[in-house]
């Protein structure tokens, strides 16, 4: 039996003849300012953060191919502009922050411990799940960093989720939801859609596209590669962003966060990156030459242009040399804690199964 | 000779109705189509039309009579032309409010493929009323009569009032009032930011839900019916019911997932279906699935206060029934906890949901044999009360299951290896256990009869177990 068509939000006006739906409307206002105004020390600081995720990446990657870190581990190499560049725009402790597998970028550019990470990807005691979540699955509720989840594509409703709890609380906060462009073909992406749409909850929906699900060219499966076009059956205004420039990121960001935190609904953002390494650390990547990622690395990377910029504006070499020297040691140290702490007491195995007693 | 009209049945499961009001009066002339009354169900108020044309002879039930069972001879109307004769049937009276389903009309199918005991009768011999006490309940408390679904309904209102982070989501939960009507009057007293109507996008709301409470709110997520919630699994086991863990216990998930479960009546397979075994095998998980309307209240209020995610599974043979609930302010009961339904020294019956009616129907027959039944209700199938089945079975030393579902990997199974692994000593004969028939449920009447599990079946199993 067919429902009046009523809802608790005044619904997304879908009558006939709506012009004033414009789905490149917050895509144009980012054109016409495309890259952020930072100053020296926020460059410096986005910078920095980048180099971070990369040199943490690259030791996990290496304390993988010494059997220290096992099971599926998905480095974010090639993507870091993405994580610091939106995520530089939200307010840590407030904002709600979810993701899938690929985690590790996401967690730092949040500012949570190297050490506590690491030391999960070695599955010690210490980790940030104590050692029982592993790459995938880590969080950190003071920080409002919501995971870290395996299945493809779960984290776009539990998302909407956080956000529908921001609403439901009235905090003022938003949730920023990351998936890739293999998990925007599952279903659920688009039942969530449709509710946020629907609701006007306060999410941006973020696809990383970055070319290539697991060994699937995303023109082999997707039929429509423009992401940031596929909430238009919903009504969700769309961008799409070079997810290279870490200012042209941080620049889009603050148009959909702006468009969000006013209460008009869910945005779409779609930023165009590259992942330098395999879908995972045991993935051959037959799927693309060495030529495209060479030309990748070599023309577009992310961290390079941020160097060549802030050299630009004066920045020495020195002081560059200085900052890769203290995050180097801060990458070391957070790989010795991981190496030289124990593994879980083994009656961990019982624990956080439940919370309460019955 | 006239045309009766009798009692519609309206919904597969509605087994009597008020007939709210008459739209035509005696020697009213009707033609097809036409509304002739209003009959509300336990579901909704429904318009009763016409199918022939002729003229009202007799109105044979009054308006505003209660509890008119489905078949009964409501209007007597003539055919065009035709005289019409007052009916001979006496006019069933109408039963008070909450009394016992009496044995239903042969027109009625429902009652053909599930029997349902007696309300109040069921448990059968004297022990009964005193046994099935229970001890969570202090002496002497006021007991007042309820069906399932207000016992449900006000568990809800009730946590609602008490914490404003409880809400409830689900297709048609607000202004439907619920498609089985649990959530009925919520919408009104607590506005459409708690009470909330999904579109039928079920794995995209329980992830909705489960992101919520993730956030720190206690959504309670109904499912129009659990077979719908095949759809949502993933978010019920993978994101859940495993966070807590992953996490080393820094994200909490205090969801309830609520919602009809079992075979209904007459809706085919792929609408009946017991999941409680599936979900009871999940680490991380809550399943409870209660029988009467007072452990529903308790065990749901004690689900949403519950910091651990929750499967409630309900069953829709059993919303309509009424049952004796405690008049407690706060009436919440102990989780994992199991109840002896009826004292027996003969043999133990362990069961749940619907199965626990038809437990004490067959421990009635059997107790007209000389064998005493005892009656476990499990209530809670995760974590499963152990202690209740081992302490039943070192007393009676022989022990049935009775299953509204599958016997394979069902929890029949698990109850049959807990007696083997730590009671095997005080068994005097191998445990039996009495489930559904190892098929999808079919539609027939007869077949869907002979599929499901019922008192006979399970009082055959027990005579067999105790060497009769």
């Amino acid at each position: 039996m067919a429902k009046p068509a009523t809802s608790r939000k005044t619904p997304a006006k879908a009558a006939a003849g709506d012009d004033n739906f414009e789905l490149r409307s917050l895509h144009d206002a980012h054109l016409a300012n495309p890259r952020y105004s930072a100053s020296d020390a926020e460059l410096l600081a986005f910078y920095e953060q980048m180099l971070l995720i990369r040199r943490f990446e690259e030791k996990a990657g290496q304390l993988y191919g010494l059997g220290l870190i096992g099971g599926f581990c998905h480095l974010y190499i090639g993507q870091e502009a993405v994580a610091v560049g939106l995520q530089s725009a939200l307010r840590p402790g407030h904002d709600s922050v979810i993701t899938g597998y690929r985690d590790h970028g996401h967690m730092l550019a949040y500012g949570i411990d190297p050490k506590v990470i690491m030391a999960e990807l070695t599955g010690r005691g210490a980790g940030i799940s104590r050692g029982k979540g592993g790459s995938m699955h880590m969080f950190s509720t003071t920080h409002k960093f919501y995971g870290g989840h395996g299945i493809v594509g779960a984290q776009v409703p539990l998302g909407a989720g956080l956000a529908f709890g921001h609403q439901y609380r009235d905090d003022g906060g938003l949730c920023l939801a990351y998936f890739g462009d293999g998990a925007a073909n599952q279903g659920q992406v688009y039942e969530a859609f449709n509710m946020a749409a629907l609701w006007k909850l306060p999410i941006v929906f973020v696809v990383e596209n970055n070319g290539y699900a697991m060994g699937t060219a995303v023109t082999r499966g997707s039929a429509e590669t423009h992401f940031y076009r596929r909430g238009t059956a919903f009504r969700i205004p769309g961008m799409h962003v070079n997810g290279m420039d870490v200012l042209e990121v941080r620049a889009a960001a603050e148009v959909a966060f702006a468009h969000v935190r006013g209460g008009k609904g869910p945005v779409l953002m779609e930023l165009q990156t590259y992942r330098y390494r395999g879908h995972s650390m045991s993935d051959p990547a037959k799927y693309r030459t060495r030529e495209e990622v060479q030309e990748m690395r070599e023309k577009h990377d992310p961290i390079d242009a941020a160097k060549t910029e802030l050299l630009a504006r004066g920045m020495t070499e020195e002081k560059l040399k200085e900052l890769e020297k203290q995050i180097r040691g801060k990458v070391g140290e957070a790989a010795d804690f991981a190496e030289n702490s124990p593994e879980p007491d083994p009656p961990e195995l019982y624990t956080d199964i439940l919370v309460e007693r019955y | 000779m006239g045309i009766e009209l009798k009692m519609p049945a309206l919904s597969p499961t509605m087994e009597e109705g008020t007939l709210a009001k008459w739209l035509v009066k005696e020697g009213d002339t009707v033609k097809s189509g036409d509304i002739l009354a209003e009959i509300e169900t336990d579901k909704a108020t429904m318009e009763f039309e016409a199918v022939d044309e002729g003229v009202i002879g007799k109105i044979m039930v009054a308006e505003g009579a209660e509890n008119v069972k489905v078949g009964t001879v409501i209007a007597v109307m003539s055919g065009e032309g035709e005289e019409t004769h007052p009916h001979p049937h006496p006019q069933p009276h109408p039963q008070a409010s909450g009394e016992p389903v009496a044995q239903p009309a042969a027109a009625e199918p429902l009652a053909a493929a599930s029997p349902l005991p007696p309300v109040g009768e069921a448990g059968g011999g004297p022990a009964a009323k005193s046994a099935n006490a229970d001890p969570a309940i202090p002496a002497g408390t006021n007991m007042a009569t309820v069906t399932v679904r207000e016992a449900l309904r006000d568990a809800m209102a009730e946590e609602m009032r008490r914490d404003g982070r409880v809400f409830v989501m689900g297709e048609e939960v607000a202004q439907y009032q619920g498609a089985y009507k649990v959530t009925q009057g919520l919408l009104d007293e607590f506005g459409p930011k708690r009470v909330i109507d999904t579109p039928i996008t079920e794995y995209g709301f329980a992830g909705i839900g489960t992101g919520a409470a993730m956030g720190g709110l206690r959504p309670i997520v109904e499912f129009m019916t659990f077979n719908f919630a095949m759809q949502a699994i993933d978010h019920v086991i993978n994101s859940a019911a495993k966070t807590n863990y992953m996490s080393g216990g820094q994200m909490r998930c205090p969801i309830v997932f609520r919602g009809p479960n079992g075979a209904a009546s007459r809706v085919g397979a792929q609408h009946s279906q017991n999941f409680g075994p599936w979900y009871a095998s999940v680490p991380g998980l809550i399943v409870i699935a209660p029988y009467d309307a007072a452990d529903a209240k308790g065990l749901l209020k004690a689900a949403i206060r519950s910091d651990d995610p929750v499967v409630f599974l309900e069953n829709e043979l059993i919303y309509g029934r009424s049952f004796e609930l405690p008049e407690l302010d706060d009436h919440v009961l102990p989780i994992g906890k199991a109840r002896i339904m009826r004292a027996g020294s003969d043999v133990t019956i362990v069961s749940y949901s619907i199965g626990v009616g038809l437990s004490l129907e067959a421990a009635a027959t059997l107790a007209g044999e000389g064998i005493e039944a005892e009656v476990l209700d499990l209530r809670t199938l995760r974590p499963l009360d152990r202690e209740a089945v081992l302490t039943s079975l070192a007393k009676t030393n022989r022990l049935v299951i009775a299953e509204e579902g599958w016997p394979t990997c069902s929890i029949a199974s698990e109850v049959m290896a807990i007696c083997m692994e730590d009671g095997f000593d005080d068994l005097d004969a191998p445990v039996l256990r009495v489930c559904n028939e190892d098929v999808p449920l079919p539609y027939a009447a007869n077949l869907e009869k002979l599929a499901l599990i019922d008192a006979a079946r399970i009082a055959a199993t027990v005579r067999k177990v105790c060497g009769r």
